[in-house]
Protein backbone atom coordinates (compact mmCIF):
# COMPACT_ATOMS: atom_id res chain seq x y z
CA UNK A 1 0.00 0.00 0.00
CA UNK A 2 2.97 2.47 0.74
CA UNK A 3 4.71 1.48 -2.10
CA UNK A 4 1.85 2.20 -4.50
CA UNK A 5 1.16 5.75 -2.81
CA UNK A 6 4.55 6.58 -3.18
CA UNK A 7 4.49 5.26 -6.89
CA UNK A 8 1.63 7.57 -7.76
CA UNK A 9 3.52 10.71 -5.57
CA UNK A 10 6.28 10.11 -7.81
CA UNK A 11 4.35 9.68 -11.24
CA UNK A 12 1.91 12.73 -10.70
CA UNK A 13 4.50 14.93 -9.50
CA UNK A 14 7.16 14.24 -12.52
CA UNK A 15 3.55 14.86 -14.86
CA UNK A 16 3.84 18.37 -13.11
CA UNK A 17 7.07 19.40 -13.23
CA UNK A 18 6.81 18.26 -16.68
CA UNK A 19 4.19 20.83 -17.55
CA UNK A 20 6.11 23.41 -15.68
CA UNK A 21 9.39 22.91 -17.86
CA UNK A 22 6.78 23.22 -20.56
CA UNK A 23 5.42 25.78 -19.83
CA UNK A 24 8.73 27.75 -18.72
CA UNK A 25 10.38 26.87 -22.25
CA UNK A 26 7.23 28.77 -23.08
CA UNK A 27 7.86 31.56 -21.43
CA UNK A 28 11.30 31.81 -23.04
CA UNK A 29 10.59 30.94 -26.38
CA UNK A 30 7.40 32.05 -28.09
CA UNK A 31 7.35 35.48 -29.38
CA UNK A 32 5.20 37.42 -27.58
CA UNK A 33 2.95 38.59 -24.44
CA UNK A 34 -0.19 36.96 -25.04
CA UNK A 35 1.33 33.16 -26.66
CA UNK A 36 3.57 33.64 -23.09
CA UNK A 37 0.46 33.72 -20.98
CA UNK A 38 -1.18 30.91 -22.92
CA UNK A 39 1.77 28.64 -21.90
CA UNK A 40 1.92 29.85 -18.20
CA UNK A 41 -1.63 28.80 -17.77
CA UNK A 42 -0.82 25.23 -18.37
CA UNK A 43 1.88 25.96 -15.75
CA UNK A 44 -1.00 27.14 -13.43
CA UNK A 45 -3.36 24.76 -13.90
CA UNK A 46 -2.20 20.91 -15.03
CA UNK A 47 1.17 21.45 -13.26
CA UNK A 48 0.46 22.75 -10.35
CA UNK A 49 -3.09 20.44 -9.96
CA UNK A 50 -0.86 17.31 -11.26
CA UNK A 51 1.95 18.28 -8.28
CA UNK A 52 -0.96 18.45 -5.54
CA UNK A 53 -2.47 15.50 -6.44
CA UNK A 54 0.95 14.20 -6.51
CA UNK A 55 1.10 14.94 -3.01
CA UNK A 56 -2.04 13.88 -1.38
CA UNK A 57 -1.23 10.51 -0.54
CA UNK A 58 1.90 11.68 1.33
CA UNK A 59 -0.31 14.15 3.81
CA UNK A 60 -0.70 12.82 6.88
CA UNK A 61 -3.88 14.13 7.87
CA UNK A 62 -7.73 16.05 5.99
CA UNK A 63 -6.68 19.60 7.23
CA UNK A 64 -3.51 19.73 5.23
CA UNK A 65 -5.20 18.30 2.21
CA UNK A 66 -7.63 20.39 2.43
CA UNK A 67 -5.10 23.52 2.47
CA UNK A 68 -3.22 22.01 -0.34
CA UNK A 69 -6.08 22.03 -2.53
CA UNK A 70 -6.80 25.43 -1.27
CA UNK A 71 -3.69 26.76 -2.66
CA UNK A 72 -3.93 24.96 -5.82
CA UNK A 73 -7.47 26.91 -6.35
CA UNK A 74 -5.86 29.54 -5.14
CA UNK A 75 -3.25 30.26 -7.34
CA UNK A 76 -5.44 29.01 -10.31
CA UNK A 77 -7.97 31.44 -9.85
CA UNK A 78 -5.63 34.50 -9.47
CA UNK A 79 -3.37 33.14 -12.33
CA UNK A 80 -6.41 33.30 -14.37
CA UNK A 81 -6.90 36.98 -13.35
CA UNK A 82 -3.44 38.19 -14.03
CA UNK A 83 -3.41 36.82 -17.21
CA UNK A 84 -6.87 38.49 -17.90
CA UNK A 85 -5.24 42.00 -16.73
CA UNK A 86 -1.91 41.55 -18.77
CA UNK A 87 -3.97 40.50 -21.70
CA UNK A 88 -6.27 43.89 -21.37
CA UNK A 89 -3.44 45.99 -20.65
CA UNK A 90 -1.45 44.55 -23.78
CA UNK A 91 -5.01 45.23 -26.36
CA UNK A 92 -5.19 48.15 -24.73
CA UNK A 93 -1.51 49.42 -24.85
CA UNK A 94 -1.44 48.04 -28.64
CA UNK A 95 2.21 46.91 -27.96
CA UNK A 96 2.59 43.04 -28.64
CA UNK A 97 5.26 42.09 -26.76
CA UNK B 1 27.07 15.58 -3.23
CA UNK B 2 23.32 14.43 -1.68
CA UNK B 3 20.07 15.26 -3.76
CA UNK B 4 18.97 17.37 -1.56
CA UNK B 5 22.37 19.46 -1.24
CA UNK B 6 22.54 19.58 -5.44
CA UNK B 7 18.84 21.45 -5.37
CA UNK B 8 19.85 24.10 -2.42
CA UNK B 9 23.09 24.50 -4.82
CA UNK B 10 20.86 25.57 -7.60
CA UNK B 11 18.64 27.31 -5.35
CA UNK B 12 21.87 29.21 -4.22
CA UNK B 13 22.94 30.36 -7.60
CA UNK B 14 19.69 31.01 -8.59
CA UNK B 15 19.40 33.73 -5.91
CA UNK B 16 22.61 34.97 -6.45
CA UNK B 17 21.44 35.03 -10.57
CA UNK B 18 18.45 36.82 -9.75
CA UNK B 19 20.01 39.52 -7.48
CA UNK B 20 22.85 40.24 -10.36
CA UNK B 21 20.10 40.69 -12.84
CA UNK B 22 17.89 42.76 -10.74
CA UNK B 23 21.18 45.61 -10.17
CA UNK B 24 22.12 45.56 -13.81
CA UNK B 25 18.79 45.48 -15.49
CA UNK B 26 17.55 48.28 -17.98
CA UNK B 27 14.66 49.66 -16.72
CA UNK B 28 12.82 49.81 -13.05
CA UNK B 29 10.25 48.06 -14.07
CA UNK B 30 11.89 45.11 -15.30
CA UNK B 31 14.33 45.53 -11.85
CA UNK B 32 11.28 45.21 -9.56
CA UNK B 33 10.11 42.49 -11.48
CA UNK B 34 12.68 40.95 -10.60
CA UNK B 35 13.22 41.82 -6.93
CA UNK B 36 9.71 40.33 -6.46
CA UNK B 37 10.95 36.96 -7.42
CA UNK B 38 14.00 37.51 -5.66
CA UNK B 39 12.17 37.93 -2.43
CA UNK B 40 9.99 34.50 -3.34
CA UNK B 41 12.94 32.48 -3.88
CA UNK B 42 14.39 34.06 -0.54
CA UNK B 43 11.66 32.19 0.83
CA UNK B 44 12.30 29.43 -0.04
CA UNK B 45 15.85 29.37 1.23
CA UNK B 46 14.46 30.24 4.78
CA UNK B 47 12.73 26.93 4.69
CA UNK B 48 15.56 25.17 3.54
CA UNK B 49 17.16 27.04 6.83
CA UNK B 50 14.57 25.62 8.85
CA UNK B 51 13.02 29.35 9.40
CA UNK B 52 9.66 28.76 8.17
CA UNK B 53 8.32 32.02 10.47
CA UNK B 54 11.06 33.93 8.51
CA UNK B 55 9.78 32.86 5.15
CA UNK B 56 6.60 33.78 5.78
CA UNK B 57 7.99 37.27 7.03
CA UNK B 58 9.87 37.31 3.56
CA UNK B 59 7.45 36.49 1.40
CA UNK B 60 4.46 38.82 2.76
CA UNK B 61 6.71 41.69 3.44
CA UNK B 62 10.21 41.12 1.54
CA UNK B 63 8.69 39.81 -1.83
CA UNK B 64 4.98 41.51 -1.11
CA UNK B 65 4.38 44.82 0.07
CA UNK B 66 8.00 46.48 -0.71
CA UNK B 67 7.54 44.88 -4.74
CA UNK B 68 4.22 46.90 -4.83
CA UNK B 69 5.13 50.07 -2.87
CA UNK B 70 8.51 50.26 -5.09
CA UNK B 71 5.95 49.62 -8.31
CA UNK B 72 3.75 52.18 -6.94
CA UNK B 73 6.80 54.89 -7.20
CA UNK B 74 7.72 53.42 -10.32
CA UNK B 75 4.91 54.21 -11.79
CA UNK B 76 4.59 57.64 -10.43
CA UNK B 77 8.01 58.96 -11.28
CA UNK B 78 8.54 61.11 -14.12
CA UNK B 79 11.07 60.80 -16.54
CA UNK B 80 13.74 62.81 -16.60
CA UNK B 81 14.23 65.77 -18.32
CA UNK B 82 18.20 64.93 -18.70
CA UNK B 83 19.35 61.72 -19.37
CA UNK B 84 20.96 59.70 -16.69
CA UNK B 85 24.61 59.29 -16.97
CA UNK B 86 25.55 56.23 -14.90
CA UNK B 87 28.80 56.35 -13.01
CA UNK B 88 32.13 56.20 -14.80
CA UNK B 89 34.09 53.22 -15.48
CA UNK B 90 37.64 54.27 -12.53
CA UNK B 91 34.74 54.44 -10.07
CA UNK B 92 32.94 50.95 -10.92
CA UNK B 93 36.15 49.28 -10.49
CA UNK B 94 37.12 50.54 -7.58
CA UNK B 95 33.56 49.69 -6.32
CA UNK B 96 33.77 46.10 -7.77
CA UNK B 97 37.22 45.86 -5.83
CA UNK B 98 35.15 47.15 -2.94
CA UNK B 99 32.51 44.67 -2.96
CA UNK B 100 34.80 42.27 -3.98
CA UNK B 101 37.39 42.50 -0.41
CA UNK B 102 33.63 43.02 1.10
CA UNK B 103 32.26 39.31 -0.07
CA UNK B 104 35.98 38.29 0.79
CA UNK B 105 35.50 39.25 4.30
CA UNK B 106 32.46 37.98 4.95
CA UNK B 107 33.01 34.41 3.30
CA UNK B 108 35.79 33.94 5.93
CA UNK B 109 34.26 34.86 8.62
CA UNK B 110 31.80 32.18 6.94
CA UNK B 111 34.40 29.58 6.45
CA UNK B 112 36.36 30.30 10.17
CA UNK B 113 33.35 29.68 12.13
CA UNK B 114 33.72 27.55 15.08
CA UNK B 115 32.99 23.89 14.97
CA UNK B 116 30.28 24.02 17.72
CA UNK B 117 28.04 27.33 17.30
CA UNK B 118 27.21 28.79 20.69
CA UNK B 119 23.36 28.45 20.97
CA UNK B 120 20.68 29.69 22.69
CA UNK B 121 17.96 27.36 21.06
CA UNK B 122 18.19 25.16 24.77
CA UNK B 123 17.22 28.52 27.05
CA UNK B 124 14.04 29.01 25.00
CA UNK B 125 12.99 25.90 24.76
CA UNK B 126 13.81 24.84 28.35
CA UNK B 127 11.80 28.36 29.30
CA UNK B 128 9.30 27.82 26.19
CA UNK B 129 6.69 26.01 28.86
CA UNK B 130 6.42 28.81 31.19
CA UNK B 131 5.55 31.38 28.69
CA UNK B 132 2.37 29.18 27.42
CA UNK B 133 3.36 28.92 23.88
CA UNK B 134 4.67 26.68 21.31
CA UNK B 135 6.27 28.43 18.78
CA UNK B 136 9.87 29.23 19.90
CA UNK B 137 10.42 32.37 17.83
CA UNK B 138 7.18 33.61 18.63
CA UNK B 139 7.80 33.66 22.54
CA UNK B 140 11.45 35.06 21.88
CA UNK B 141 9.21 38.00 19.90
CA UNK B 142 6.98 38.79 22.23
CA UNK B 143 8.45 37.60 25.82
CA UNK B 144 11.94 37.10 25.80
CA UNK B 145 12.61 39.84 23.79
CA UNK B 146 9.46 42.02 23.74
CA UNK B 147 10.68 44.83 24.21
CA UNK B 148 12.69 44.90 20.94
CA UNK B 149 9.05 44.10 19.29
CA UNK B 150 7.47 47.26 20.96
CA UNK B 151 10.75 49.67 19.49
CA UNK B 152 9.88 47.87 16.41
CA UNK B 153 6.27 48.73 16.66
CA UNK B 154 7.02 52.14 17.28
CA UNK B 155 9.59 52.56 14.54
CA UNK B 156 7.03 51.39 12.06
CA UNK B 157 4.78 54.49 13.85
CA UNK B 158 7.72 57.03 13.41
CA UNK B 159 8.19 55.79 9.61
CA UNK B 160 4.55 56.44 9.19
CA UNK B 161 4.90 60.00 10.27
CA UNK B 162 7.77 60.41 8.33
CA UNK B 163 5.89 59.72 4.72
CA UNK B 164 3.39 61.67 6.22
CA UNK B 165 5.14 64.90 6.71
CA UNK B 166 6.09 64.91 3.10
CA UNK B 167 3.09 66.18 2.77
CA UNK B 168 2.36 69.82 0.75
CA UNK B 169 0.89 71.89 3.70
CA UNK B 170 -2.93 72.18 1.75
CA UNK B 171 -2.81 68.35 2.11
CA UNK B 172 -2.14 67.85 5.62
CA UNK B 173 -5.10 65.45 6.74
CA UNK B 174 -6.25 64.60 3.68
CA UNK B 175 -6.13 61.39 1.47
CA UNK B 176 -3.56 59.63 0.45
CA UNK B 177 -2.32 59.59 -3.17
CA UNK B 178 -2.51 55.74 -3.55
CA UNK B 179 -2.72 54.60 -7.13
CA UNK B 180 -5.98 53.75 -8.06
CA UNK B 181 -7.45 52.14 -11.01
CA UNK B 182 -9.84 54.87 -12.54
CA UNK B 183 -12.24 52.67 -14.11
CA UNK B 184 -11.62 49.29 -12.98
CA UNK B 185 -12.26 46.38 -15.32
CA UNK B 186 -14.61 43.97 -13.89
CA UNK B 187 -11.87 41.45 -13.49
CA UNK B 188 -10.13 43.19 -10.97
CA UNK B 189 -13.03 44.07 -9.08
CA UNK B 190 -14.04 40.44 -9.36
CA UNK B 191 -10.84 39.55 -7.66
CA UNK B 192 -11.41 42.42 -5.29
CA UNK B 193 -14.15 40.81 -3.96
CA UNK B 194 -13.36 37.51 -4.07
CA UNK B 195 -9.69 37.28 -2.43
CA UNK B 196 -10.65 40.11 0.69
CA UNK B 197 -12.75 37.64 1.93
CA UNK B 198 -10.15 34.57 1.57
CA UNK B 199 -7.18 37.21 2.86
CA UNK B 200 -8.85 38.03 5.96
CA UNK B 201 -9.63 34.56 7.12
CA UNK B 202 -5.89 33.31 6.02
CA UNK B 203 -4.97 36.44 8.16
CA UNK B 204 -6.56 36.14 11.56
CA UNK B 205 -5.80 32.32 10.95
CA UNK B 206 -2.02 33.07 10.44
CA UNK B 207 -1.77 35.37 13.72
CA UNK B 208 -3.99 32.86 15.89
CA UNK B 209 -1.71 29.79 14.58
CA UNK B 210 1.16 31.82 15.15
CA UNK B 211 0.84 30.84 18.93
CA UNK B 212 1.58 27.40 18.66
CA UNK B 213 3.12 27.20 14.88
CA UNK B 214 5.29 28.92 12.50
CA UNK B 215 2.92 32.12 12.27
CA UNK B 216 2.56 35.32 13.93
CA UNK B 217 0.99 39.09 14.35
CA UNK B 218 3.61 40.53 11.79
CA UNK B 219 2.84 37.63 9.22
CA UNK B 220 -1.06 37.94 9.36
CA UNK B 221 -1.06 41.52 9.39
CA UNK B 222 0.81 41.85 6.20
CA UNK B 223 -1.75 39.52 4.89
CA UNK B 224 -4.62 41.71 5.58
CA UNK B 225 -2.84 44.85 4.46
CA UNK B 226 -2.72 43.54 1.32
CA UNK B 227 -6.32 42.85 0.80
CA UNK B 228 -6.80 45.94 2.10
CA UNK B 229 -4.86 47.69 -0.31
CA UNK B 230 -6.50 45.49 -3.13
CA UNK B 231 -9.94 46.91 -2.34
CA UNK B 232 -8.78 50.24 -2.43
CA UNK B 233 -6.86 49.92 -5.75
CA UNK B 234 -10.19 48.57 -7.45
CA UNK B 235 -11.88 51.46 -5.88
CA UNK B 236 -14.68 48.98 -4.03
CA UNK B 237 -13.31 51.19 -1.04
CA UNK B 238 -12.32 54.63 -0.89
CA UNK B 239 -8.80 55.50 0.65
CA UNK B 240 -9.24 57.33 4.44
CA UNK B 241 -7.94 60.46 4.80
CA UNK B 242 -5.19 59.98 7.42
CA UNK B 243 -7.27 62.26 10.25
CA UNK B 244 -10.27 60.21 10.19
CA UNK B 245 -10.82 58.95 13.94
CA UNK B 246 -11.15 55.39 13.28
CA UNK B 247 -7.87 55.19 11.58
CA UNK B 248 -5.59 56.66 14.02
CA UNK B 249 -7.26 54.58 16.65
CA UNK B 250 -6.49 51.90 14.73
CA UNK B 251 -3.10 52.51 14.25
CA UNK B 252 -2.05 53.16 17.77
CA UNK B 253 -4.44 50.43 19.46
CA UNK B 254 -1.09 47.53 18.74
CA UNK B 255 1.62 49.85 20.71
CA UNK B 256 -0.50 50.94 23.09
CA UNK B 257 -2.16 47.80 24.70
CA UNK B 258 1.62 46.27 24.54
CA UNK B 259 2.91 49.33 26.35
CA UNK B 260 -0.09 49.47 28.85
CA UNK B 261 0.92 45.47 29.22
CA UNK B 262 4.14 46.32 29.94
CA UNK B 263 3.50 48.85 32.37
CA UNK B 264 1.28 46.56 33.96
CA UNK B 265 4.01 43.88 34.50
CA UNK B 266 5.72 46.73 37.23
CA UNK B 267 2.82 45.53 39.57
CA UNK B 268 1.29 41.98 38.51
CA UNK B 269 5.06 40.98 38.06
CA UNK B 270 8.55 41.17 38.25
CA UNK B 271 9.54 44.09 35.86
CA UNK B 272 8.44 45.88 33.14
CA UNK B 273 7.03 43.32 30.17
CA UNK B 274 7.55 40.91 32.72
CA UNK B 275 4.03 38.46 32.70
CA UNK B 276 2.72 36.83 35.17
CA UNK B 277 2.93 32.78 34.82
CA UNK B 278 -0.58 32.04 35.05
CA UNK B 279 -2.09 34.42 32.73
CA UNK B 280 0.67 34.97 30.63
CA UNK B 281 -0.81 33.34 27.33
CA UNK B 282 -4.08 35.11 27.32
CA UNK B 283 -1.81 38.60 27.59
CA UNK B 284 0.00 37.44 24.53
CA UNK B 285 -2.77 36.83 22.47
CA UNK B 286 -4.52 40.02 23.35
CA UNK B 287 -1.23 42.16 22.52
CA UNK B 288 -0.85 39.77 19.00
CA UNK B 289 -4.67 40.30 18.47
CA UNK B 290 -4.14 44.39 18.84
CA UNK B 291 -0.74 44.54 17.05
CA UNK B 292 -2.21 42.71 13.97
CA UNK B 293 -4.39 45.11 13.47
CA UNK B 294 -2.06 48.32 13.63
CA UNK B 295 0.12 46.14 11.67
CA UNK B 296 -2.15 45.82 9.45
CA UNK B 297 -3.07 49.56 9.04
CA UNK B 298 0.63 51.18 9.59
CA UNK B 299 1.61 48.96 6.37
CA UNK B 300 -1.23 49.65 3.96
CA UNK B 301 -0.85 53.35 5.08
CA UNK B 302 2.77 53.05 4.79
CA UNK B 303 2.20 51.93 0.89
CA UNK B 304 -0.50 54.48 0.44
CA UNK B 305 2.33 57.48 0.90
CA UNK B 306 1.10 60.65 2.42
CA UNK B 307 -1.77 62.64 1.59
CA UNK B 308 -2.23 64.39 -1.77
CA UNK B 309 -5.66 65.72 -1.59
CA UNK B 310 -8.11 66.80 0.63
CA UNK B 311 -11.15 65.00 -0.05
CA UNK B 312 -12.46 62.12 -2.40
CA UNK B 313 -13.75 63.77 -5.15
CA UNK C 1 30.29 21.96 2.63
CA UNK C 2 26.92 21.78 4.92
CA UNK C 3 23.57 23.59 3.67
CA UNK C 4 24.18 26.25 6.12
CA UNK C 5 27.55 27.30 4.96
CA UNK C 6 26.61 27.08 1.35
CA UNK C 7 24.13 30.05 1.89
CA UNK C 8 26.38 31.72 4.26
CA UNK C 9 28.68 32.26 0.81
CA UNK C 10 25.64 33.12 -1.32
CA UNK C 11 25.11 36.12 1.43
CA UNK C 12 27.86 37.07 1.68
CA UNK C 13 28.38 37.65 -2.47
CA UNK C 14 24.52 38.97 -2.21
CA UNK C 15 26.06 41.89 -0.02
CA UNK C 16 28.80 42.35 -2.19
CA UNK C 17 26.04 42.78 -4.95
CA UNK C 18 24.00 45.16 -3.06
CA UNK C 19 26.85 47.50 -2.21
CA UNK C 20 28.32 47.34 -5.84
CA UNK C 21 24.68 48.28 -6.79
CA UNK C 22 23.93 51.12 -4.52
CA UNK C 23 27.42 52.61 -5.26
CA UNK C 24 27.55 52.53 -9.13
CA UNK C 25 23.43 53.23 -9.68
CA UNK C 26 22.39 56.96 -10.03
CA UNK C 27 18.96 56.70 -9.89
CA UNK C 28 17.68 56.56 -6.44
CA UNK C 29 15.10 53.63 -7.31
CA UNK C 30 17.75 51.19 -8.23
CA UNK C 31 19.87 52.25 -5.30
CA UNK C 32 16.86 51.37 -2.86
CA UNK C 33 16.85 48.19 -4.75
CA UNK C 34 20.34 47.50 -4.17
CA UNK C 35 19.94 48.40 -0.41
CA UNK C 36 17.29 45.93 -0.33
CA UNK C 37 19.51 42.98 -1.71
CA UNK C 38 22.18 43.97 0.52
CA UNK C 39 20.15 44.11 3.49
CA UNK C 40 18.60 40.83 2.62
CA UNK C 41 22.01 38.78 1.96
CA UNK C 42 22.72 40.42 5.74
CA UNK C 43 19.41 38.89 7.21
CA UNK C 44 20.85 35.81 5.65
CA UNK C 45 23.98 35.53 6.94
CA UNK C 46 21.90 35.61 10.49
CA UNK C 47 19.77 32.93 8.91
CA UNK C 48 23.21 30.78 8.72
CA UNK C 49 23.98 31.59 12.35
CA UNK C 50 20.81 30.52 13.60
CA UNK C 51 20.87 27.51 11.02
CA UNK C 52 23.79 26.04 12.76
CA UNK C 53 22.29 26.78 16.45
CA UNK C 54 20.31 24.19 15.63
CA UNK C 55 19.90 22.35 19.32
CA UNK C 56 17.55 21.26 21.74
CA UNK C 57 14.96 19.51 19.03
CA UNK C 58 14.93 22.67 17.53
CA UNK C 59 15.35 23.02 13.75
CA UNK C 60 17.45 26.31 14.08
CA UNK C 61 18.11 28.40 17.17
CA UNK C 62 15.01 31.22 17.38
CA UNK C 63 16.78 34.33 18.83
CA UNK C 64 18.62 35.24 15.10
CA UNK C 65 15.32 34.32 13.54
CA UNK C 66 13.17 36.95 15.92
CA UNK C 67 15.87 39.49 15.15
CA UNK C 68 15.80 38.66 11.11
CA UNK C 69 12.05 39.01 11.58
CA UNK C 70 12.42 42.73 12.75
CA UNK C 71 14.91 43.55 10.63
CA UNK C 72 12.51 43.08 7.67
CA UNK C 73 10.14 44.67 8.83
CA UNK C 74 12.40 47.92 9.39
CA UNK C 75 14.03 47.31 6.89
CA UNK C 76 10.46 47.27 4.53
CA UNK C 77 9.66 50.82 6.98
CA UNK C 78 13.07 52.63 5.94
CA UNK C 79 12.24 51.34 2.12
CA UNK C 80 8.61 52.82 2.41
CA UNK C 81 10.30 56.14 3.60
CA UNK C 82 12.86 56.64 0.96
CA UNK C 83 10.63 56.08 -1.28
CA UNK C 84 8.10 58.88 -0.03
CA UNK C 85 11.04 61.36 0.24
CA UNK C 86 11.71 59.83 -3.92
CA UNK C 87 8.57 60.76 -5.38
CA UNK C 88 8.65 63.99 -3.10
CA UNK C 89 11.92 65.00 -4.38
CA UNK C 90 10.73 64.07 -8.09
CA UNK C 91 7.46 65.77 -7.91
CA UNK C 92 9.38 69.00 -6.62
CA UNK C 93 12.29 68.71 -9.26
CA UNK C 94 11.73 66.39 -11.85
CA UNK C 95 14.71 64.39 -11.11
CA UNK C 96 15.36 60.62 -10.28
CA UNK C 97 18.80 61.38 -8.86
CA UNK C 98 20.58 63.20 -6.44
CA UNK C 99 23.09 65.90 -7.45
CA UNK C 100 25.62 66.21 -5.11
CA UNK C 101 26.87 69.95 -4.94
CA UNK C 102 25.77 73.37 -6.70
CA UNK C 103 28.79 73.22 -8.58
CA UNK C 104 27.19 70.85 -10.85
CA UNK C 105 24.30 72.27 -11.18
CA UNK C 106 25.07 75.61 -11.84
CA UNK C 107 27.66 73.81 -15.09
CA UNK C 108 24.10 72.61 -15.99
CA UNK C 109 22.44 75.71 -16.18
CA UNK C 110 26.09 76.83 -17.94
CA UNK C 111 25.10 74.29 -20.98
CA UNK C 112 21.88 74.54 -21.75
CA UNK C 113 21.87 78.75 -21.72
Amino acid sequence: MRLALDIITVVLVSAGGFFFMAGTIGLLRFPDTLTRLHALTKVDNLGLGLIVFGLLPQVESRLGALKLIVIWLLVQMSGAIVSQLIAQAVRRSGRQT
Amino acid sequence: MTLVFACEVVLAGLLVAIATWTIVARTAFAAIVLFMVYGLLLAIVWVALSAVDVALTEAAIGGGVTSMLLMGAATRLRAPTTPVADVGLPLRIAAGLLCALVTTVLGAVVFFLPDVAPTLAPVAKDNLAASGLGNPVAAVLFVFRALDTLLEKVVLLLALVGVWSLASDEAWGGVPGLPVYARPGRILVFLAQILPPIGIIVGIYMFWAGASQPGGAFQGGTILAAVWLLTMMARLQDVPAINARWLRLLLVVGPTAFLAIGLAGFFIADSFLAYPPGIAKPLIIVVEATLTLSIGVTLALLVAGPPERLSQR
Amino acid sequence: MSSAALFGYCGAVLVGLGLYGLITRAEVLRKILSFNVLGSGVFLLFGVFARRGAAAGLGADPVPQALVITGIVVAFSATALAVALLVRLNKETGQIIVTSDDSEESSEQGATR
